[in-house]
């Protein structure tokens, strides 16, 4: 079972953190692998707070092929950070890990932020098409501060290769994932975090119901619902379908993949709707086990598990400063001060929302709406 | 010359031209008769034959031949009469002097056209292999890396939609502050949460007043009592008005076919009706007779049947092929499912019943597009039938899995996959696997399964088997008292311990269902789709259904 660290902070923090924490967590995982996604970016992107991050590895000619297209559509390069790899036994380096800054197209410039992140998404996509039968290029998110890192092997030995001590990386967002490799052959694009138009989730546990999910998601006309590389891909893609395309509020997201019995349902002051949701969302229920950390595109951060709570995560923190993890000794990694006994252990009908900023934590609880 | 004929009666079937031959044990019969009164089909007869015996008496052997009367029991090698294997002789034999025994080299089809008239009969398909059903397995089982659900600890919902569920997108929902709230005046269909095993389509007429009665308290005993919300359709030929006017009539969905019978008494219902009916399911085809349509032969048209028909008595009743109104799917049929919905206000979901064909997904993607149909219901050539030709029910139609497959990957395309709800029928418990046949069409895409032999022969004991057994639901002699209107046949039969086995099958079925869904990891809502996790053990059948082959 994978294990999840995710921290949001109103302070600058380095994703080591993140990895310590998962350390502490090390028995649940066997460091096939790791995913860092970061948002709020500080250091060396504190600069281009407004302009897109394209995150990537990618061979020499894979660099070649993404210089090429970005030019000829348009975008312009402003800054690109590459991690300073120091070679670790055991991790096989690639030739390159880059994150570059680019400005819009002109005809982009003006646009809403709505289009903008359509043709983001629409890019990122075109350059994983182009890039996955060689497996030369691999691009993990293209969005305004945002960045992603992954790469097969042990979290602590991943962020040694990285130099992420020294690198001057920071962000105020970090979902972290120690990945255990259970189902599915070790693959970049199966790698959590996964994002998708400013919305990013990691998951642990496996997800049963992913079939039919999978394909009432690629029902749904939108071309960002694709890859599936993990059964876990699809609660991104589940959270940006209810938030962003049919407009619901955050909490939302727990009703649907979780629907609660229709005798719960009438007790809720908003029965009518939520009736109507659960058939129509229906092939969306989860079952499980599983427990999933998030962020949305305002930097609100949550956790939600499935109806029967078969995966465990704990929250703690204090204002500025939250930690969402699946294990407490990970809380207590990265927020060892706080007050412990508002430590929160979300059970089956809570959500935990981390308002943007870590300015405060809420426990949304479904039966009560 | 003078044929022989006469002499060697080579005319006469020989008794291995039939399906079954009877095994009369002389020793243990004490000719009481009960075998020959009781054969449906007048197969047997008691009759006389000469006997000769060899006796002796005295202290030394003196053999004396001598000749006497002996009282046999004698099966009859004519067609019409033919041994149909139901055993209804063994079962009131007091001596087990007496069984029917399969014949598997008869030669039945060769000679059951007397008059020119072509084989008719009820019951199914005879074909004993194992179904596609039957070889499906359930082989994503959770393990250790996520836990399997506890089926008698964790809390399922079996249940399932009938009705057409609008898209996320086309609902009257809009947020008012962190709250979704929805708007009054907008068209939403109407959806019924039901247990996702029906009972099919069986009218009144094809079975007889105790069972259908039997059947009806059933499904109201599981819906009332132990919460299971089992539906069963009415078949065509409506229903008693003391029922459409009760506020059971919830728990069936009325059926209308091409001859209407019934119909009239439904409309004139209509006014005191003081609930809805669960749906209304237009019958365009029947899987067990595609191309064919309902019939109920004189035999069966008694006084019951006609008044609630409004038709005499004993007069064969057959349904047309096609509704002869309907000319094309695009306007008659959208005009008939809109008709029906008006008549319940658009309260009742209305959907179309076909049999299994190849032009199964044509007739879905019309229906995709009717925002009035409210699901579509397939019917395979494993289905049954009351009455049809025998070319009909061994030659016709379509199988089920790869029908409803098919339909199911196409709604996925569109995206529609949750939005028309496909029912599979046709074969659903053929083996008696009821559970892992419907959890099969379910992870092929069903969101629910009809089944009819099943129940028949589960709670009422039905002879009817893949052998040709019995089969003569057609002519009113149902042995079991199951499928006849004669009440010396039926009152055989008792509504109560078939309301009871209803009752024990679904509950049986429930927990079996629940056994198959919680390794998988399925609780709160049907797997519907969830093809990874079936496999079967022959690649044609794997990739046509597009699931993993395993060996």
């Amino acid at each position: 079972m994978c294990r999840l660290s995710a921290i949001t902070s109103s302070e600058y923090i380095s994703p080591m953190e993140n990895i310590y924490a998962l350390e502490t967590m090390k028995e649940g995982h066997d460091g096939s692998g790791l995913g860092l996604m970061l948002k709020d970016l500080g250091g060396p992107f504190a600069d281009y707070k407004n302009y897109p991050v394209l995150s990537a590895i990618c061979s020499n000619k894979g660099l070649r092929d993404l210089d090429d297209f970005m030019k000829t559509h348009g975008f312009k390069e402003m800054f690109t950070w590459a991690p300073s790899i120091k070679n670790v036994p055991g991790i096989e380096r690639r030739e390159n890990y880059l994150a570059k800054v680019y400005d819009y197209p002109e005809t982009y410039k003006d646009k809403p932020l709505r289009e903008k992140e359509d043709l983001l998404m629409n890019v990122r996509l075109a350059l994983r098409k182009m890039g996955e039968p060689d497996e030369q290029l691999f691009v993990f998110s293209f969005y305004p501060d945002v960045l992603t890192l992954k790469e097969v092997g042990d979290p602590l030995q991943l962020g040694e290769f990285f130099g992420l001590e020294k690198s001057g990386l920071e962000a105020k967002i970090v979902l972290a994932q120690g990945r255990q490799n259970t189902n599915y052959a070790i693959y970049l694009y199966a790698c959590h975090p996964f994002f998708i138009e400013g919305y990013a989730t990691m998951t642990n546990g496996e997800n049963t119901a992913f079939v039919p999910i999978r394909e009432f998601l690629m029902g749904r006309g939108n071309p960002g619902y694709m890859g599936y590389n993990s059964d876990s891909e699809v609660f991104t893609h589940i959270v940006h379908y209810t938030n962003r395309t049919l407009g619901y509020p955050l909490h939302y997201y727990k009703d649907v993949i979780t629907p609660m019995k229709d005798a719960e349902i009438a007790k809720r002051s908003d029965a009518a709707a939520l009736r109507l949701l659960k058939k129509s969302l229906r092939p969306l229920c989860i079952d499980g086990p599983n427990c999933v950390i998030g962020f949305t595109p305002d930097g609100t951060c949550f956790m939600v598990q499935d109806s029967k709570k078969l995966r465990p995560g704990a929250v703690g923190g204090k204002t500025g400063k939250y930690a969402l993890m699946s294990e407490v000794c990970g809380v207590d990694r990265a927020v060892p001060d706080r007050d412990k006994s508002t430590d929160i252990f979300p059970m089956k009908y809570d959500m935990v929302i981390v308002a943007p900023g870590a300015r405060e934590v809420k426990v949304w609880n479904q039966l009560h709406g | 010359m003078e044929p022989a004929t006469r002499l060697d009666q080579n005319h006469q079937l020989s008794i291995k031209e039939l399906p079954y031959i009877i095994q009369w044990r002389e020793d243990r019969c004490t000719r009481c008769g009960r075998c020959t009164a009781v054969c449906p089909m007048k197969a047997i007869e008691a009759t006389v034959y000469t006997q000769r015996v060899v006796s002796s008496e005295g202290a030394s052997p003196e053999p004396k031949v001598s000749r006497r009367l002996t009282h046999v029991v004698r099966q009859s090698t004519q067609i019409e009469r033919y041994c149909i294997g139901c055993g209804t002789c063994s079962l009131v034999c007091p001596t087990d002097a007496i069984f029917p025994e399969y014949n598997f080299q008869h030669k039945l089809y060769h000679f059951r056209n007397k008059g020119g008239i072509p084989f008719m009969r009820g019951g199914r398909r005879n074909d004993p292999s194992t179904s596609t059903l039957d070889k499906l397995k359930f082989t994503r089982i959770s393990m250790l890396t996520d836990p399997a659900l506890d089926a008698g600890r964790h809390e399922f919902r079996i249940r399932t939609l009938l009705g057409r569920n609008l898209p996320a997108e086309q609902l009257p929902i809009k947020v008012e502050g962190d709250r979704l709230t929805i708007s009054n005046n907008t068209f939403i269909p109407p959806v019924r949460e039901i247990f996702p095993i029906r009972i099919g389509s069986m009218s009144i007429g094809a079975l007889s007043p105790h069972m259908w009665e039997g059947l009806a308290m059933g499904i109201t005993y599981l819906n009332e009592v132990e919460g299971i919300p089992v539906v069963m359709c009415s078949g065509e030929g409506g229903m008693p008005p003391s029922i459409l006017k009760s506020r059971y009539i919830k728990y069936f969905i009325l059926q209308i076919a091409s001859g209407y019978f019934g119909w009239d008494e439904i409309i004139h219902a209509l006014p005191d009706m003081i609930e809805d009916p669960c749906a209304i399911e237009i019958k365009y085809g029947q899987g067990a007779k595609p191309g064919d349509g309902g019939l109920l032969q004189a035999y069966k048209v008694l006084g019951l049947i006609a008044k609630i028909r409004g038709v005499p008595q004993f007069i064969d009743l057959a349904s047309p092929p096609t509704h002869q109104t309907k000319y094309s799917i695009e306007e008659a049929v959208a005009k008939m499912i809109q008709s029906m919905s008006m008549a319940w206000g658009f309260r009742v979901p209305v959907y179309p019943k076909i049999s299994g064909t190849k032009t199964a997904r044509a007739v879905l993607n019309n229906l995709a597009r009717n925002p009035y149909a409210a699901a579509l219901c397939i019917d395979g050539e494993d289905g049954g039938t009351g009455a049809a030709y025998n070319v009909s029910l061994d030659k016709m139609g379509h199988p089920i899995a790869s029908n409803i497959r098919d339909c199911y990957l196409d709604l996925v395309k569109q995206g529609k996959q949750n939005e028309l709800p496909l029912i599979a029928a046709g074969g659903v418990g053929k083996g008696g696997n009821l559970a892992a046949n419907a959890a099969a069409l379910i992870m092929l895409g069903a969101s629910a399964v009809d089944m009819g032999k099943y129940i028949m022969q589960a709670a009422a004991g039905c002879f009817g088997d893949e052998y040709n057994r019995c089969n003569v639901c057609n002519l009113g002699k149902c042995p079991r008292g199951i499928t006849t209107q004669d009440p010396k046949l039926y009152r055989r039969l008792d509504p109560d311990k078939v309301a009871e086995r209803v009752v024990e099958v679904f509950k049986a079925a429930d927990v079996e269902l629940k056994k198959i869904f919680a390794p998988l990891g399925r609780s709160t809502e049907l797997p519907i789709g969830m093809s990874d996790a079936l496999g079967v053990a022959d690649k044609e059948i794997a990739d046509r259904l597009q699931i993993s082959y395993v060996c």
